[in-house]
């Protein structure tokens, strides 16, 4: 299956990747994807993400092989941000190609509970009164142990 | 003869800075010394992992960095 796995430092267009996606997978009866975005709420000025070079983007690639071996998939893409983003921002686009839309729906499903609780990213959001780290989230976790199985 | 020690995200606020040269070779005792009170502290709770040249260890008590090694400090994950 081709995997194409990315850490971007810079603002990307979630369309444009998508199409060019869909495009190199003409024989796909389906495609699945997912936008992450800053969410625009309160005071939220700047968000950053921080990753860790020497584990951040080998753990991307090895949950694409998880999700790879788990579904019936043609291709898999997963795109993430690190850096400063503003609000209304994309941080993450995660797309599947598959035969059915099934496999594509659950991969991407997948793909993103792991990305929320189980990725090496830190964050931190700047607001009027400066910057605030951002702690894990107890749903993210509960989100990513449906799969635990 | 040294070893990097790589801080990162709330862990760099609190040492001030990003990485920080120690003498090689370094074990769990002498990274804790290395440290200093408030990072040590920081260092040994639960939530935070410590990973050798990219590699998690699973107890960080056995830490054995050499030479050229980097050891980084890593807080509990917030999520992509």
């Amino acid at each position: 299956m081709a995997r194409d796995v990315q850490l971007l430092n810079r603002g990307f267009s979630p369309g444009k990747a998508l199409g060019l996606f869909a495009k190199a997978h003409p024989d796909s009866g389906g495609i699945a994807s997912f936008v992450g975005k800053v969410r625009p709420d309160g005071d939220v000025k700047v968000l950053e993400l921080i990753s860790y070079e020497r584990l951040t983007l080998p753990g991307m690639e090895t949950l694409a092989k998880e999700v790879d071996s788990r579904w019936q998939l043609d291709g898999l893409l997963i795109h993430h941000r690190t850096g400063h983003m503003r609000p209304g921002a994309p941080i993450v686009l995660v797309a599947a190609a598959a035969r059915h839309r099934r496999d594509a729906f659950e991969a991407v499903d997948f793909a993103m509970d792991h990305l929320k609780s189980r990725s090496w990213f830190w964050k931190r959001e700047k607001r009027s009164d400066g910057w605030h780290w951002i702690e894990p989230r107890e749903e993210d976790h509960a989100d990513a142990k449906r799969w635990d199985v | 003869m040294a070893v990097t020690v790589v801080f990162i995200g709330k862990l760099a606020d609190l040492a001030g800075e990003g990485e920080r040269e120690v003498t090689a070779p370094l074990s769990w005792g002498g990274l804790e010394d290395a440290l200093g009170a408030d990072l040590a502290e920081a260092a040994s709770q639960d939530r935070t992992k410590i990973a050798v040249n990219g590699a998690v260890l699973a107890d960080k008590t056995t830490l054995q960095a050499k030479d050229g090694d980097e050891v980084a400090l890593l807080p509990p994950v917030s999520g992509g």
